[in-house]
């Protein structure tokens, strides 16, 4: 980074459009992000798209703190808009990203938050091409927030959908659940534990890619982000109408997020993750892509978590460790904490 | 985990269970209805429901889902109070994360804080007084709420507030005391409850010599229960050994943590700050005498009613809900004329489908669909 942004701070200045404008674009953003689409600095990136069905998406970033084990809100940024490219079967390609600066916020955090950015941007094989940035009074926003936008191309022959589960089918995690929730919640200041946990951020493309050179008989691929494993296993029950059953003792939870949410009387399922895939695949097809996911870093962990039964329509259940069944419910409103 | 997975064990689980059956068939049932445990605590209640406990049970035992969890008990006039609290401009107001949701007549303490209210949830009153400290121009409130197990730790933030002369701390007390609410139960009519699941957490505040007036006066049984599926297990079996041996006794199970005598360091800061309502309104339930809890003069300056002049108004529950039967025992969640139809998780008309912990939240959210599943 420049020296002259040494102990500087974001102004309104930043945000007007006029030198100091340009001199943050050029001297953070391209300079960082370092691409010819990015470089043009045109209105508009102009890009060339393979063939194939065009995936778009977008996402905003807001999280507190802005650092947590395992990531921050650029790494985020990056791999959460890949990962939902990704889980649709796409090549991810581009990125496109807005800044929205609070009044105040230092300016070296931000050149180490794009450096982060471009660091996930590079290992998912994507570029960030153009962007925007806005700087808002101080009290206006909480530090930071970054929306990105990516799009992607799905080769032709990929059909995977949230309507797409079928009775028998198995349902796979890339690995451990609930860690980025757990270490949200153990970063945040007014709690007073302390875990070994890290986020599980990350990106997901390769993952996704080597499942489906094995097998073409993936139905569903879902981001379990907000909300978690139970959320998105829902969202696919109810869209496919079918009947889930997860088996408790096939959960994969580390012993450290286990602990949290024993202490804070949270359900792992829920919780957020950002570099964990729920999979729905035929069940002939099952073993072959746990091995195929094993072999990569994302998914070494990798398991069957359950199976799509002959049941009651868009409901998930558990098996628990004793044998008796409960309901998986989508989450009215947060998981609060219980009282006692 | 260490002490957590021993106390999940399902190989120990089936033999329990095993145990359990043998002993139900042995009972023989009053007037042909199944035999009736309560679970008097919230906390109970979840874990029955988390581990499906309630599905490997025989069919002639069932669990009635006690008035223990405190979020579900909370009267709308209080919630009520505490917006009002909440509102004024000068104003953090302080509480427990499942508290926020509770509805008021008009809205709830989230709705409020969306509207742009100072509401903060926190895991320990002791935080409250860093807040108050950090804010010494506002007046900082903690909604105090919950049974004895809460009580200690509200009971030291005000003893430390005096202490550290923290002027702009304020408790809105509400909690409330167990054992005339057992009573209350024990006392109303149609009442055919066999014995109970004593509360873990509670009874490792005041011991188990307070429950002696269940087996002495009312011939019940109630053990001392822990939380894990295993306590609640080894609890059912003990107070089933009790009913087929015609005894009605105070047993502690959960003895790694409870005391005859209870936690007397616990109590002592309870003496100290607090002292019983002569009525406290409980939703669902109506007036229980000597269950609520206030500050007492010695620290008055602290209390947010006298702050604030709040008024006890009593704002009733819709006529529909029928949450003081389904407490009692009489009636089924799902056989309230408005479970699941006016009365959900999203819009809870009544106290029971307002906490997770509530036995018509848990219902809702656990109970549909399993009787097909397990088909």
């Amino acid at each position: 980074m420049d020296q002259k942004y040494q102990g500087k701070k974001i102004t309104m200045a930043h945000g007007s459009g006029g030198k100091a404008s340009s001199d943050l674009i050029s001297d953070i953003f391209v300079a960082t992000f370092n691409n010819d689409f990015l470089a043009l600095l045109e209105d508009q990136a102009r890009l060339d798209m393979p063939p194939g069905k065009v995936a778009l998406t977008t996402d905003s970033y807001v999280v507190s703190p802005l650092f947590f084990n395992g990531g921050n809100i650029g790494k985020l940024a990056i791999t959460g808009t890949v990962n939902d490219l990704a889980v649709s079967g796409a090549k991810p390609l581009y990125l496109t990203c807005g800044f929205i600066l609070e009044e105040g916020f230092p300016i070296e955090t931000l050149d180490v938050i794009v450096k982060s950015m471009q660091e996930a941007a590079e290992e998912a094989g994507v570029k960030v091409v153009c962007g925007d940035t806005k700087v808002v009074e101080k009290g206006s926003a909480d530090q930071i927030f970054i929306n990105t936008a990516g799009v992607g191309v799905i080769p032709d022959g990929v059909e995977i959908h949230s309507t797409a589960a079928r009775v028998g089918d198995k349902i796979l995690v890339n690995g451990y659940i609930g860690d980025h929730g757990a270490t949200i919640m153990q970063s945040r200041a007014e709690l007073a534990i302390s875990a070994d946990i890290d986020s599980d951020c990350q990106v997901l493309n390769h993952l996704v890619e080597k499942i489906l050179s094995v097998s073409s008989n993936v139905r569903s691929l879902r981001d379990a982000t907000r909300g978690g494993v139970a959320t998105v296993l829902n969202e696919i029950a109810k869209d496919s109408k079918v009947c889930m059953i997860l088996k408790e003792q096939e959960l994969p939870i580390r012993v450290p997020t286990r602990g949290v949410c024993e202490i804070l009387g949270l359900d792992p399922l829920y919780l957020a993750n950002e570099g964990t895939l729920v999979c729905v695949v035929k069940a002939e097809d099952a073993a072959l892509v746990l091995a195929a996911m094993r072999q990569t870093k994302e998914g070494k962990n990798a398991c069957i978590i359950g199976e799509v039964i002959d049941g009651p329509k868009g409901v998930v259940a558990l098996e628990t460790l004793f044998g008796g069944n409960k309901i998986i419910d989508k989450l009215t409103g947060d998981q609060l904490p219980r009282i006692c | 985990m260490k002490f957590v997975d021993e106390y999940r064990n399902p190989t120990q689980a089936k033999k329990i269970l095993k145990e359990i059956a043998r002993l139900c068939s042995e009972i023989t049932p009053k007037d042909n209805k199944p035999i009736q445990i309560m679970e008097v605590c919230g906390g109970h209640t979840h874990s029955i429901f988390r581990y499906g406990l309630n599905q490997l049970l025989p069919d002639n035992l069932e669990f009635v889902h006690g008035p223990g969890c405190p979020v579900c008990v909370l009267p709308r006039s209080v919630v009520d109070n505490c917006l009002h609290i909440a509102q004024h401009e000068d104003v953090i107001f302080t509480t427990f994360g499942d508290a926020m949701r509770v509805p008021g007549s008009s809205k709830s303490l989230l709705d409020l804080k969306a509207e742009g209210g100072d509401i903060r949830m926190v895991y320990s009153p002791l935080d409250v007084l860093a807040i108050a400290k950090k804010n010494p121009t506002k007046r900082v409130v903690f909604f105090g709420l919950g049974f004895e197990t809460t009580m200690p730790s509200t009971a030291l933030s005000v003893m430390q507030a005096q202490k550290e002369r923290i002027d702009n701390f304020y408790l809105f007390c509400n909690h409330i005391t167990i054992i005339p609410t057992i009573k209350a139960v024990l006392d109303s009519p149609g009442m055919r409850i066999d014995g109970f699941l004593g509360p873990g957490h509670v009874s490792l505040i005041i011991g188990t010599r307070p429950y002696d007036f269940i087996a002495d006066d009312y011939r019940k049984p109630l053990v001392a229960a822990g939380f894990e599926p295993l306590d609640i297990l080894q609890s059912v079996w003990m107070i089933l050994k009790q009913l087929k041996n015609g005894e009605a006794k105070i047993e502690n199970q959960y003895s790694r943590l409870v005391y005859e005598e209870g936690n007397v360091s616990a109590l002592s800061p309870i003496q100290e700050v607090f002292e019983l309502r002569e009525f406290f309104e409980w939703r669902g339930l109506g007036s229980i005498n000597h269950s609520g809890i206030k500050i007492n003069d010695k620290y008055s300056k602290f209390d947010a009613e006298k702050e604030f002049q709040l008024k006890q108004v009593t704002v009733v529950d819709p006529d529909v809900c029928q949450c003081g039967e389904v407490l009692k025992g009489v009636l089924k969640p799902w056989e309230c004329k408005v479970f699941a139809k006016e009365c959900t998780p999203e819009t809870p008309l009544g106290a029971l489908m307002t906490s997770t912990e509530g036995a018509c939240s848990a219902h809702y959210s656990y109970g549909q669909n399993i009787d097909l599943i397990n088909r």
